[in-house]
């Protein structure tokens, strides 16, 4: 998928919690959301898009994201 | 007309709880106190003759056909404007009584023509059974005298009181010469609908009814809701339907398809042929009213562009091939096979809509999950109330609103934000300003003058005007206010919400920067709005809020949505009649389809589908393994799509080219797919770029239910064979069957059986439990065996209330040099969202086409006049409409409507959303506006592009004619 995209929506999501006090609370906050809505294979887009530098993703995305524990490829 | 079944007991059921016994005729009589003699004695078989009353409006005691004696008082009383009283003895037929009664129908009758035979109230007239009840033989008076009947009088001169058929309005026709001017119809349109639209005209004899301004129907205020036509005792105000085919003889009850609201309507039929809907007096959430669009759009259902045959083509540029159902089910199968085979389980998937029953919509997400494999499956609530179930759950722990609309009678203080109740919820909205006429206060946030601000006998105590996308600064300016001035109901929020996020939340908006005083210059609310405002929400009595798409489709929807919940929290405005938050649903089963499962990420019920109990039930019963990891939404579909990860697609009642935004990116995502099933009534936007087309039934063609804005589960009744041959549910049945998948339903009532098994807020519901009491609020359970009108009565869903932290963010959707005004979207009374249905009624007479409405200031700055054509340029499309000058808009802020395809208004619309859900944000986009000559390129495209998808359908049905001959 268009990875400006999901950028974009990974980036939302950490804006919302930055607001929360306590930092760990927020990550998992952001880490909890994409587990939670996102398809595991933008998920894992993403994760991997974190690997290669994660150009674009605000601080508190990639903290989110590097927390992100992705379930095993499946499907195809 | 009223119903051809229904009993009108003259007077409005009284509520008292206190009874009153009575004689009546000889038999003694219970009622409640304030119940009339005229409703106390119908309700005990004894019918007062009756013509100006009608349980729909209060009495008005005009006509004096209902007198009737009483031991002890002196005179005739009118029955129906006297209340009972203990003790009362009460005659309704003495001699006197009936010579009365014969004098006073003499006189009605004789200014009367006496065409019964071929009236169109025949057989059903009020007027004319008065005269037999009483037994009128002989009308002493001719017609030689003045009279309304006659044009002409028998000089051959113009009679100066006759006035002449008005058949403006396309759905009934107003006859004066036979009106008896017992101001039903003024009553109805003041007390039912809140219009005004009617008077009574002049005195005494010369007394005529007319619409405003003496105006015909369709130039006055009138907003064809037919609430007049229903309380009409003659065949003065008749639906044109009566006019040309006669009385209906049978009449079944069934629910509106159209919005949130779920009007309950008798269906009055003839065979298979529906006469009139007539709204259901008995209708838990209409109570006998009813907008234009339930009662009279619905010629939709029997318009010639219904296509009734299944249908293929292998590429979006070949004509469409007319196949029979069979081979249309098993093309599908190979072909959504053959896609997940080359290209993996995921690469297909279904969208649902809001406008399938609950039954449908249960089984398309079933026959992705069980069926497909994967949990590709998404509803239009995406883009419009997801952020509803998102916020409402995270505070409350339940997706929907927490009232019933009756709890609005309860209600001091009335607070709509980013709703416009009037016309997106008609009737409700009716009720609602019954409810301000009768002195709850008013406060509206929302960027335009909505019509609520400001209508008859209604004045909103505070309109805040906002910026769009500052929903939530003005609501943590309303939290701030309610914090920092000691408004908080701390006895509530200690008993009821979380100790430590309320802490928080509380230092969060005490915060100095979500002042009023600090955020007037973003959101463009004089502070002292809002602080009296929020004092007269926190104060005022019961507060209760109703909401819309105005909150929801932002990028900041959830966070709206949050900020609402804690409000009503904060001021313990919550779990109980007369206070609530209250989503106002757009399309009739919004919630239904959201309950039934349709979010790629949960399960019927709302229960996430890694939940490994839920899981594990689904799978017992369902009889295969199951995902637990969310599937992709609507918009990600897209995104997949232009990958090439994407590739098969089974839409069923839903337009997702007219209605997502961006529309050239959803296009070029359809296209981009090898294979698009679209189930529906026309060849839809969508349908224009698929490869399979499978005809689907009008609610009319099949049985279900639909679930409306106040969690009410209604039924849907077949009246008519589907025309294509199939119910929906039986077309997703047959699909799962050629897929391999079994299912063996036989009725739409056993879908609901196996939704009951599985969902524990359904555990007891079903069609006969729905029959016996009319109409179910879910949770309908063990706990709660006859259904919930209101929740979180003694604690939240979730157990304690969560208050949650709403940052405002600015969107990134800003103005700047090139797109210096932000457009924003919404919808009118008589069309229906992407208009597919009622584009193809007569209600086109009133909205014909979609308008830029425009602030006098920005349309002089630019040369525009009314009328001209403007074209609207984002940074992701631009159209052109003509334009509307308009003080409703604040300067800066356009606004559109978006019923019409070839308007494009989604051309414009960008791809920013919700930040948790991916709604859309379709309530601010940054645009600039000017004059033009001509089309924009993207409608010229689009009408070369419909043009030629109509001509690939021509061929295609003057193929199968030929074949057939
Ligand atoms: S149709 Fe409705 S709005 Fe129009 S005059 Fe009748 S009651 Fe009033
Ligand atoms: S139009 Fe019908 S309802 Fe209205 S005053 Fe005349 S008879 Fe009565
Ligand atoms: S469109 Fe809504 S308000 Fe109008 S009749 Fe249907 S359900 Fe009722
Ligand atoms: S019905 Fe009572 S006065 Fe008309």
């Amino acid at each position: 998928m268009n990875i400006e995209r999901l950028i974009t929506m990974a980036n939302d999501i950490a804006t919302y919690f930055t607001v929360e006090p306590d930092h760990a609370t927020a990550v998992e906050g952001v880490r909890d959301h994409l587990t939670k809505f996102w398809d595991p294979a933008m998920r894992r887009q993403l994760k991997a898009h974190l690997d290669h530098g994660g150009e674009g993703l605000n601080p508190l995305a990639r903290e989110g994201v590097e927390k992100l524990v992705l379930p095993p490829a499946s499907g195809s | 007309m009223l119903s051809i079944v229904e009993v009108d007991y003259g007077t409005p059921k009284a509520t008292s709880k206190t009874t009153v016994e009575l004689q009546i005729d000889g038999k003694t009589v219970r009622v409640p106190q304030g119940t009339s003699v005229m409703r106390a004695a119908a309700q005990a078989g004894i019918n007062i003759p009756k013509l100006c009353a009608s349980e729909m409006l209060d009495a008005f005691g005009s006509c004096r056909l209902c007198l009737v004696e009483i031991e002890g008082r002196k005179g005739y009383p009118a029955s129906c404007t006297t209340p009972v009283s203990a003790g009362m003895t009460v005659s309704t037929q003495t001699p006197r009584l009936a010579d009365l009664r014969r004098g006073v129908m003499e006189l009605y009758i004789s200014d009367h023509p006496l065409d019964c035979l071929t009236c169109p109230a025949n057989g059903h007239c009020e007027l004319q059974d008065m005269a037999g009840v009483v037994g009128l033989r002989e009308v002493r008076y001719g017609y030689d005298g003045a009279n309304h009947v006659y044009a002409k009088t028998p000089a051959g001169e113009t009679n100066p009181l006759f006035v002449a058929k008005d058949e403006s309005n396309p759905y009934f026709t107003f006859d004066p010469s036979k009106c008896i001017a017992c101001s039903r119809c003024v009553r109805a349109c003041d007390e039912v609908q809140g219009t005004f639209a009617l008077t009574i005209q002049g005195r005494g004899f010369e007394s005529k009814v007319a619409a405003s301004q003496d105006n015909r129907f369709l130039d006055s205020e009138c907003v064809s809701c037919g609430a007049c036509v229903q309380a009409c005792p003659t065949a003065t105000l008749s639906e044109n339907t009566l006019i040309e085919k006669g009385q209906a003889e049978h009449s079944v009850v069934t629910t509106c398809a159209y919005c949130g609201v779920g009007c309950s309507f008798r269906a009055e039929m003839k065979g298979e042929e529906v006469m009139r809907m007539v709204p259901n007096k008995d209708g838990q959430a209409n109570h006998g009213h009813s907008c234009v669009k339930g009662r009279f759009a619905i010629g939709y259902a029997s318009h010639p562009d219904r296509i009734t045959t299944p249908m293929i083509r292998a590429k979006i540029s070949d004509p469409w091939k007319v196949v029979s159902w069979d081979e249309a089910f098993s093309h599908v199968a190979s072909e959504f096979k053959r896609l997940q085979a080359t290209h993996g389980k995921q690469a297909v998937g279904g969208i649902t809509s809001s406008r399938c029953t609950n039954e449908e919509t249960y089984l398309v997400q079933k026959l992705v999950r069980a069926g497909f494999g994967n949990n590709n499956v998404d509803t239009c609530a995406r883009v419009c109330h997801s952020p509803t179930g998102y916020g409402l759950k995270s505070t409350l722990g339940e997706s929907a609103g927490t009232q019933d609309f009756d709890s609005i009678e309860q209600t001091d203080v009335v607070l709509v934000i980013g709703a416009n109740p009037t016309d997106a919820h008609p009737v409700f909205g009716s009720q609602m300003k019954q409810r301000l006429r009768a002195g709850a206060r008013l406060i509206v946030i929302d960027p335009r003058r909505i019509d609520l601000v400001r209508t008859p006998h209604i004045q909103a105590d505070y309109h805040l005007k906002l910026k769009p996308g500052t929903n939530v600064a003005v609501l943590d300016t309303l939290a701030h206010v309610i914090v920092t001035e000691g408004l908080v109901d701390e006895a509530f929020v200690s008993a009821r919400c979380e100790p430590e996020a309320f802490a928080k939340w509380r230092a969060f908006v005490a915060q100095d920067k979500y002042s009023p005083e600090a955020m007037e210059a973003e959101t463009g609310v004089p502070a002292a709005a809002v602080r009296g405002a929020a004092r007269l929400y926190a104060t005022g009595g019961n507060g209760a809020i109703y909401y819309g798409l105005g909150v929801t489709e932002h990028a900041q929807g959830s966070t709206a949505v949050m900020g609402i919940a804690n409000l009503a929290m904060a001021t313990g405005n919550i779990g109980r009649e007369g206070v609530g938050v209250n989503p106002m649903r757009g399309q009739n089963n919004v919630q239904g389809s959201c309950d039934m499962g349709s979010f790629p990420h949960e399960f019927p019920g709302y229960r996430h589908v890694s939940d490994v109990a839920t899981r594990t039930l689904f799978e017992k019963d369902w009889g295969v393994p199951l995902l637990g990891e969310p599937g992709l939404r609507i918009p990600n579909m897209f995104e997949a799509a232009l990958d090439g990860s994407f590739r098969g697609l089974y839409v069923e009642g839903e337009d997702i080219a007219q209605s997502d935004p961006d529309t050239q990116h959803v296009t070029a995502a359809l296209s981009a797919m090898e294979c698009i099933v679209v189930q529906d009534l026309f060849l839809n936007e969508t349908a224009k770029y698929a490869h399979v087309f499978l005809p689907g039934s009008s609610f009319l063609e099949k049985d279900g239910t639909f679930t409306n804005a106040e969690r009410r589960v209604s039924r849907v009744r077949k009246v008519m064979a589907p025309k294509a041959g199939y119910a929906d549910w039986e077309i997703t049945q047959k699909l799962a069957q050629a897929m391999g998948y079994p299912m063996h339903y036989s009725h739409a009532s056993e879908i609901m059986d196996e939704i009951a098994r599985l969902t524990p807020t359904f555990h007891g519901m079903s069609f006969d439990k729905i029959d016996q009491l009319g109409s179910v609020q879910w949770p309908c359970n063990e706990e709660h065996p006859n259904g919930t009108p209101v929740m979180h009565v003694d604690e939240f869903v979730r157990g304690k209330g969560r208050f949650m932290l709403t940052e405002y963010v600015p969107t990134s959707e800003k103005v700047n040099a090139e797109h210096p005004l932000i457009l924003t979207t919404g919808r009118i009374l008589s069309q229906y969202n992407v208009g597919a249905q009622t584009r193809r009624t007569a209600n086109v007479m009133w909205h014909d086409e979609d308008r830029l409405e425009i602030h006098p200031h920005d349309a002089e700055e630019r040369g525009i006049a009314e009328h001209d054509w403007v074209g609207i340029r984002s940074r992701s499309g631009d159209t052109v409409l003509r334009a509307m000058i308009s003080e409703r808009m604040q300067p800066g802020v356009v606004y559109t409507t978006f019923h019409f395809p070839g308007s494009g208004a989604n051309v414009i619309t960008t791809e920013n959303s919700d930040w948790a859900t991916n709604c859309p944000e379709y309530k601010v986009t940054a645009v600039q506006v000017t004059r033009v000559t001509q089309p924009s390129d993207w409608q010229k495209r689009f009408h070369a592009f419909s043009d030629q998808q109509q001509a690939l359908l021509d061929q295609a049905q003057s193929a199968d004619t030929l074949g057939q001959a």
